[in-house]
């Protein structure tokens, strides 16, 4: 390895992510985030922004936070391509020397950020859902959740430059969008032809079920092997529409096929934090537990009043829920 | 109860005991309620290895050297059973179809056709029963009619367990009715011979996963290599030999019907409050547990005994074979009426799985020879010992 | 087609109890066993071998006693499993540990390389992109369906947050895959014999010709600071009552309009 000094590193990276022609929250949030450690580290905050006829977003990741934004307009970079879009951060990160490097980890960012850190012999943390600043050694401690979440690490990379880690959305807190802020955007030069590309992405089908990504959702309403069949699982369709939330769903309807894959909730499926969670007739598996639990206020439906899920719920109410969401469906309808 | 099982055994009660708990036990009330046949289950038995158990290893089998491996067939029908009786069946009523090859059949026969229900790509059936022949087997009136290099069948069998849904049947039929039992002969007969169709699917109050139909037989042509043993007249040796190899797997289904049954009473007791307290607590119920779990031992003892005697080598087992088939199933029905009792209004509904249990064992007693067949034939068995010891 | 199946060995979930006074997990309960989204990888190298032809070789990192997890992919079917175990590989991060799985791949030699999306205790998801790095191979992630396969190309369906990639790649290539691209099958009766007698090879660091410097926790980038047990809301819920359902949905429908979720 080649010989560096970290002071050589300097300056604070946000990857925007956008899909289908549109920045992604998540990238505003890590500029927020981003905004806070480089003015504490006294450096320049920048935005590395990746694709084809992507030039025009550059000004909002300025007025999100951005002093700086490293743009790469690319054909080559038309779509996710794992292997374009790590070949281009990691010839930007050499050239350019950032000493952190952040991107959602969504699943792009989880993607193509391992490929980037193995290019650059850098540490990755992956996931990550707070940044604390070890000022006098210039380290940022990356904490997140392990086990499902039922541990908690906090990670540093003491030797190695850049310090990379992909990040939880709905974590950080966006700046508020400021159009006058003013920002510099640059188009470095990109040695295109020493980038391989061996898988390509050849289309894109969009999922069919119109629900909301629970990863996403502020609400979700969530049924479990207490729901009893595929169709009663119409009633917790019906809450999560009135109430403007996404249908979630424990391990066991999903694995009776009740529900797919897609709306699972849990160690195994999607780890979710809305600010509110409707747990009906889930009982509370430790495993389902782990993936919901982030949440702001979890309201528990279920019949068994021993329920392991009341344990966490802020709000409880214990009774048969065929008949209680329906009820409280109408009500919401009322308003 | 520690039954010093080997290796082998222990990985087929695991085998199969993972199959029912992941596989079988969340499609058990679908197939039921459908009653329709459960293809994926028979195919999850076939990748296991579970469907070859009592075919020897040349033919594709895992039946251990120098045994029938009958005890093998038990234990996996018992696991699967627990959870549900009628999809066990498939596999259990493949071995009833298959026996007669097993028993009677040439070594060309044996070459053809045990291979293919060895790792589970066909299933067999047993085509005995007729209408007006059931444990009478004697008034069988399907016929088989030697005609140049072939057979011509006629007739129905009536309840045939996987009708239309196996590829290979063994069929009985008269060939010479003048001789009586000994003018009967069993054939192999594909699914797809012409003039072989199939009646009505039976709709029954049990194991309706598993499929009962009848087998229709109009002028059917059999090839003559098809004659199991290649031998006229032996049909019935073939079938007496037949179900006392196959009684100790019916009596593992009704054995594992019990212990389903037993084990759902118990968790059901332990949970389920009423006065203040779980009803486990109270003594009448606790009796009732009791009584069902030392049944449901006692069987279990009489079916493996049998099972590792015949394994063994052992040569009159007949009436051992009746023994363990009709203990077995009697304390299915036993044991799964008491578990609905414990369940109590729960259990006479059918969000719960004991009415159906219930159900479900009703046919140990009746199939492959009634109780009271069963016990014609203990009670023959020993008058006649008796007499033979005063000479 | 060689086909390698990394796998790991984490905590078995079933076995995982909370300690009911702390809310913490009690690791010393758990027992161990493979990771569940392994299966699924060993799984599709079972199916894309039943198409293809080849050979399934699985593959893990860890202490002797993960002889016992790879046997049951043996168990599964498939043809051979090797332990990668040195006490030099101790404490390694992600970057470490794709070093020394590439270097076993190298030694191996593949066609394909699968990986489950990612370990339910690490949940980093990072190990099978940072290997077809090291291995200088393309890797499509959460792949969730094989369309199309040959000897030298593939189609595969990504699983991403608002939809399907479609994605076609050359071969040698490395995937993981999600739950949804198939059931893994239970262990057979034979494989389970097979796996009794199996006696599963162990490499040493030296055996994959692994460069010392490379792996460990010296040599890892990132260390773990401190680690600890997440503070958990456990308690017992504010229980709502009412006469009927009506009663007991208006009550919530309040409380949780105080706490402004419906304008």
């Amino acid at each position: 390895m080649a010989e560096f000094n970290k002071a050589d590193f300097k300056g604070v990276w946000i990857v925007a992510e956008h899909r289908h022609g549109v920045l992604h929250n998540v990238s505003y949030e890590l500029l927020g985030k981003g905004r806070e450690i480089a003015d504490q580290l006294k450096v320049e905050l920048a935005a590395v922004l990746m694709g084809d006829g992507i030039t025009p977003l550059a000004s909002q990741l300025v007025a999100a936070g951005a002093d700086k934004v490293y743009v790469v307009d690319n054909p080559m970079l038309k779509y996710f391509d794992d292997e374009a879009y790590a070949g281009v951060l990691a010839q930007l990160a050499e050239q350019f020397k950032p000493e952190i490097i952040w991107t959602g980890a969504t699943a792009v960012g989880r993607a193509f950020f391992p490929r980037v850190s193995i290019k650059l012999n850098a540490g990755l943390t992956a996931d990550c859902t707070a940044f604390e600043l070890d000022f006098e050694k210039r380290d940022i401690m990356q904490i997140r959740p392990a086990f499902g979440g039922n541990l908690m690490a906090k990670i540093v990379t003491p030797e190695r430059r850049p310090q990379m880690s992909t990040a939880r959305y709905k974590v950080f807190k966006a700046l508020a969008m400021d159009a006058n802020r003013k920002g510099e955007i640059v188009k470095p030069e990109i040695k295109f032809d020493s980038i391989k590309v061996r898988a390509k992405m050849t289309d894109f089908i969009q999922e069919l079920e119109t629900t909301i990504n629970i990863a996403e959702a502020d609400v979700i309403v969530s049924g479990g092997r207490g729901v009893g069949s595929g169709d009663n699982f119409k009633i917790i369709r019906d809450l999560a529409q009135a109430i403007n939330g996404a249908v979630g769903a424990s391990r066991a309807a999903v694995d009776s096929g009740w529900v797919p894959y897609s709306h699972q909730v849990g160690q195994t499926g999607k780890t979710v934090s809305p600010k509110l969670y409707i747990a009906c007739g889930i009982s509370g598996a430790i495993q389902h537990m782990a993936g919901m639990q982030g949440s702001d206020v979890i309201l528990a439906i279920n019949k068994d009043a021993e329920a392991p899920i009341f344990s966490i719920a802020k709000l409880g109410i214990v009774g048969d829920l065929f008949e209680i969401v329906p009820a409280l469906t109408e009500r919401i309808k009322k308003g | 109860m520690n039954y010093f099982f080997t290796d082998e055994e222990q990985m087929i009660i695991e085998t199969s005991r993972e199959i029912a708990q992941k596989k079988i036990k969340p499609v058990r009330e679908h197939y039921d309620a459908e009653g329709i046949f459960p293809w994926d289950m028979v195919k999850e038995m076939a990748n296991a290895g579970l469907c070859g158990l009592y075919i020897p290893e040349e033919y594709g089998g895992m039946s251990p050297k120098g045994s029938k491996g009958i005890m093998q067939l038990v234990l996996a029908t018992e696991e699967m059973s627990k959870v549900c009786g009628g999809i066990a069946l498939s596999n259990a009523a493949s071995a009833l179809g298959t026996f007669p090859i097993l028993l009677g059949a040439t070594e060309a026969q044996k070459k053809k056709y045990l291979p293919d229900v060895a790792s589970g790509k066909k299933l067999a059936a047993f085509g005995l029963t007729e209408a007006g022949a059931g444990s009478d087997a004697g008034a069988m009136r399907t016929t088989a009619v030697k005609k140049g290099n072939k057979y011509i069948l006629n007739g129905t069998k009536q309840w045939i367990t996987n009708g239309f849904e196996a590829e290979t049947y063994t069929v009985f039929a008269m060939t010479d009715k003048s001789k009586g039992a000994r003018g009967c002969s069993c054939f192999i007969v594909e699914k797809g011979t012409p003039g072989f169709t199939f009646g009505k699917k039976e709709n029954k109050m049990g194991i309706r996963a598993s499929a009962t139909t009848e087998l229709i037989f109009q002028d059917c042509e059999v090839p003559e290599e098809n004659l199991v043993g290649g031998k006229e007249g032996t049909g019935f040796i073939i079938a007496v030999g037949t179900l006392n190899h196959s009684r100790p797997g019916v009596a593992a289904q009704a054995l594992g019907i019990a212990a389903g049954a037993l084990d759902e009473s118990l968790a059901y007791a332990r949970q389920r409050e009423q006065f203040g307290q779980k009803i486990s607590g109270f003594q009448a119920v606790q009796h009732m547990l009791a009584i069902m779990a030392v049944e449901v031992e006692a069987a279990r003892s009489l079916v493996y005994a049998v099972s590792r005697s015949v394994d063994a080598g052992a040569t009159d087992f007949a009436k051992d074979s009746a023994f363990c088939k009709y203990y077995a199933s009697e304390v299915a029905m036993k044991v799964t009426t008491n578990a609905v009792q414990i369940f109590g209004g729960y259990g006479y509904m059918k969000e719960y799985p004991v009415e159906k249990m219930m159900r479900d064992a009703k046919i140990t007693q009746i199939y492959e020879g009634t109780s009271q067949i069963q016990l014609n034939e203990i009670a023959a068995k020993l008058i006649k010992e008796s007499a033979q010891k005063k000479k | 087609m060689d086909i390698v199946v990394c796998v790991k060995q984490v905590p078995d979930t079933t076995d995982i109890k909370v300690d009911p006074e702390t809310g913490t997990l009690k690791r010393e309960t758990a027992g161990t066993t493979m990771n569940p989204f392994d299966m699924y990888a060993v799984e599709e190298g079972l199916r894309l071998k039943e198409k293809l032809g080849g050979k399934v070789t699985v593959v893990t990192m860890g202490p002797p006693m993960a002889k016992e997890m790879l046997k049951i992919a043996i168990a599964m079917g498939v043809d051979e499993a090797v332990l990668l175990s040195d006490r030099a590989l101790a404490g390694s991060d992600t970057w470490a540990t794709s070093y020394a799985v590439a270097q076993m791949c190298k030694k191996l030699g593949y066609n394909m390389i699968l990986f489950g999306k990612q370990a339910i205790d690490g949940d980093t998801a990072q190990v099978g992109p940072s290997v077809a790095e090291y291995l200088d191979i393309p890797c499509v992630t959460w792949v969730k369906k094989v369309r199309e396969v040959s000897e030298t190309e593939i189609t595969v369906e990504r699983m991403m947050e608002d939809g399907v990639d479609v994605v076609k790649a050359t071969l040698p290539v490395a995937l993981t895959v999600v739950k949804e691209i198939n059931e893994p099958r239970l262990e057979s009766l034979k494989g389970k014999m097979r796996a009794k007698k199996y006696e599963v090879p162990t490499w040493s660091l030296a055996d994959v010709n692994g460069d010392p410097a490379m792996v460990g926790l010296k040599n890892s980038p990132t260390r773990v600071a401190k680690s600890w047990s997440p503070e958990r809301k456990f308690g017992k819920a504010e229980m709502i009552d009412g006469a009927d359902a009506a009663e007991k949905a208006d009550k919530v429908f309040n409380r949780v309009k105080d706490l402004g979720f419906i304008k």
